[in-house]
């Protein structure tokens, strides 16, 4: 006869707690945002109904929030990629006085609270006179986004053998020729991940965005304000299909790589 | 910008060319010229300024001071991308992002050169890889990629090819057969090589002209025969094969060679294959030009005999053996014996002369490390 044991249950069960502890919120959120909720608050399941997401902006707030929070994103995305991979680039090939410093001035912004970093940034913004909205935003999320850029495009560029780019200038490309041809599709993993980073960095982002965006709505924003008085169930709906999207992307990605992985092995 | 590509090689030319780094100097004024579809083998020990001297030619590094000219045209100031030139990298350096007939194409696309997948192609085949023109690096062996990076830089016809230890990352034997195949290429295609290495045997094997470096300049430089059977220097006897030398001041001297004595032996050296004729001479004899005997043997003066001494190692190679004969006062010598089954049966601490014909000494210009004082 087989003896019962709590030991072997342990782990299954500490694992399904912990695992339920996680996924809890996040169900719960999926399944409010089909919640046919009438009033303004979503607490209390009244039924299914799919007209949340067919009609999310229905509720313009919502919508322009997620707008404004994909915008900020896009744009210093971009700008702190190309920044990035520029210093990342520079602070691995040249060797120059104030490369510790540099190196360290980068590290700042991952190292500092996010309050200590949105409120002075705030404070500089009103000192030199800029009203907060879109711009100042935007260059709040490049400060911090930055330092992420450039420690993932770092190691990118660290593995990179600066005899590949010889051997490029050595058969006639020209110092441009030779960035575009071969360190950038070289680099381009490294960027593509930091610019993923990054973007969901600045989409997710609260309390550096909270001190320095004035009247300007982002998504974390509107959710914030609006749990004050009971989030709407359109706020459910955006947040699960970010969610979805970004768990598509990982499984695309991790999907295509095993593929590739594949064909490389067959060959 | 107009490179000026020639069918067939052209020669290279290096003048005074210096090349300070932070802290030391790489290349002292060097002179070097190599005529056109020559193969030229740069020989020297890691560090000694022949990677250097190949990166320069390259455009990669910038001389201190002296002038690069190709087919008679002074390149010093150009860029690596308008030189007439390509290097096979030691690692080969093929690009990962690319399959491998796209890598071989790389330079003719640079060129806008017509029909570069076509000549690409055919560079492949001419080194046996155009089965492969679809993968990519990685999924090649080393030797193949060793013949990729070949193929891409010989697609361009450059009037110099460099060759940065291309073999030193094969296995003996698959290196053995890239040798034989290199050859054969440059024999093929008449372009002038300019060949790096540290490994005598390939310099040898298959140079027309081998260049020994130390140091950061040339110490002596020539057919491979000439170099092998006349060394110069201490360091090139050591670098290139095997060398017994003998340190000595000059005792006696006439109209066709001089001795010096060392340790109550006369060892003599014709004057016409003595580079210093007065003072304190280095004379050095190959290994394999020595024969050992029982007894002293009692030649004639055309020979040199030292002995008697006791043989304190053998060493079995498989063609020949070698054997060490601790000589007092004179120190140790090396015997190469041929494995050819004549050669006497003889076991450690046997007392043994060794002598060698007068013809087959050889005097340094330098006295090897140890032996300056004076």
């Amino acid at each position: 006869m087989k003896r019962f044991s709590i030991g072997k249950l342990t782990l299954p069960v500490y694992s399904f707690l912990a695992m339920a502890f996680m996924l809890i919120p996040i169900v719960y959120t999926i399944v409010f945002s089909f919640n046919n909720s009438k009033q303004r608050t979503n607490t209390q399941w009244q039924g299914f109904t799919l007209d949340k997401w067919l009609g999310v902006c229905n509720k313009p707030d919502v919508c322009s929030a997620l707008g404004n929070s994909i915008f900020i994103g896009l744009v210093s995305t971009l700008i702190a990629t190309i920044l990035g991979t520029a210093l990342a680039i520079g602070l691995v090939r040249y060797r120059f006085r104030a490369r510790a410093l540099v190196n360290l001035a980068l590290f700042l912004p991952m190292a500092t609270p996010e309050v200590v970093l949105g409120a002075g940034l705030a404070g500089l913004f009103f000192n030199a006179g800029v009203g907060a909205g879109m711009v100042t935003v935007v260059i709040a999320h490049v400060v911090f986004c930055l330092s992420f850029v450039v420690v993932t495009v770092k190691a990118r560029v660290q593995t990179l053998d600066p005899v590949l780019e010889e051997a490029g200038r050595d058969l006639y490309a020209n110092p441009t020729q030779v960035f575009w041809k071969i360190t950038f599709p070289l680099l381009l993993p490294g960027i593509i991940s930091a610019a993923l980073l990054s973007f969901s960095l600045s989409f997710d982002d609260f309390i550096i965005t909270y001190f320095n965006s004035g009247s300007v709505e982002t998504f974390p924003k509107y959710i914030y304000v609006a749990a004050a008085r009971g989030v709407p169930a359109e706020a459910n709906v955006i947040a699960s299909a970010v969610f979805i999207a970004a768990i598509l992307i990982v499984l695309i990605t991790q999907i295509n790589g095993a593929v590739k992985r594949k064909r490389m092995l067959k060959k | 910008m107009a490179i000026d590509f020639k069918p067939s090689g052209a020669d290279l030319e290096l003048i005074d060319v210096r090349k300070d780094f932070p802290g030391f100097t790489a290349l002292e004024d060097m002179d070097l010229h190599i005529p056109a579809g020559e193969f030229f083998a740069l020989l020297g020990p890691s560090g000694c300024g022949k990677t250097t001297t190949l990166r320069i030619v390259a455009g990669l590094e910038e001389p201190t001071a002296g002038k690069v000219l190709i087919g008679g045209k002074d390149i010093t100031n150009t860029k690596p991308h308008e030189r007439p030139v390509n290097t096979v990298f030691q690692s080969y350096a093929l690009f990962p992002h690319m399959t491998i007939l796209e890598n071989v194409a790389f330079g003719l696309r640079q060129r806008k050169i017509e029909d570069p997948l076509k000549k690409a192609m055919d560079a492949l085949n001419l080194v046996e890889l155009g089965y492969a023109a679809e993968r990519r690096p990685q999924q090649l062996s080393g030797g193949q990629q060793q013949r990729v990076a070949l193929a891409r830089a010989l697609v361009n016809r450059p009037a110099l090819l460099l060759l940065d230890e291309p073999l030193g990352a094969l296995d003996l034997k698959l290196r053995r057969q890239m040798q034989i195949e290199l050859k054969a290429i440059q024999m093929e295609v008449g372009l002038t090589f300019l060949h790096v290495t540290h490994d005598q045997e390939e310099a040898m094997d298959m140079a027309d002209t081998v260049a020994v470096m130390n140091k950061g300049h040339i110490e002596q430089m020539g057919a491979p025969e000439a170099l092998y059977e006349r060394p110069k220097t201490a360091f090139v006897s050591k670098f290139l094969g095997q060398s017994n030398l003998f340190v000595g001041s000059i005792v006696d001297s006439n109209k066709e060679s001089l001795s010096i004595e060392v340790g109550g032996h006369k060892i003599t050296v014709p004057k016409d294959r003595a580079e210093k004729q007065t003072g304190k001479i280095a004379i050095g004899v190959r290994p394999e030009k020595t024969t050992f005997h029982r007894s002293n043997p009692k030649l004639s003066s055309d020979h040199v005999v030292v002995g008697p001494g006791e043989i304190i190692d053998i060493r079995f190679t498989g063609v020949s053996n070698q054997y060490l004969i601790a000589i007092p006062n004179v120190g140790d010598v090396t015997v190469f014996a041929q494995n050819v089954g004549i050669s006497p049966v003889i076991e450690l601490g046997e007392q043994v002369w060794v002598s060698w014909k007068v013809e087959h000494s050889f005097g340094l210009s330098d006295l090897p490390a140890g032996n300056e004082d004076e």
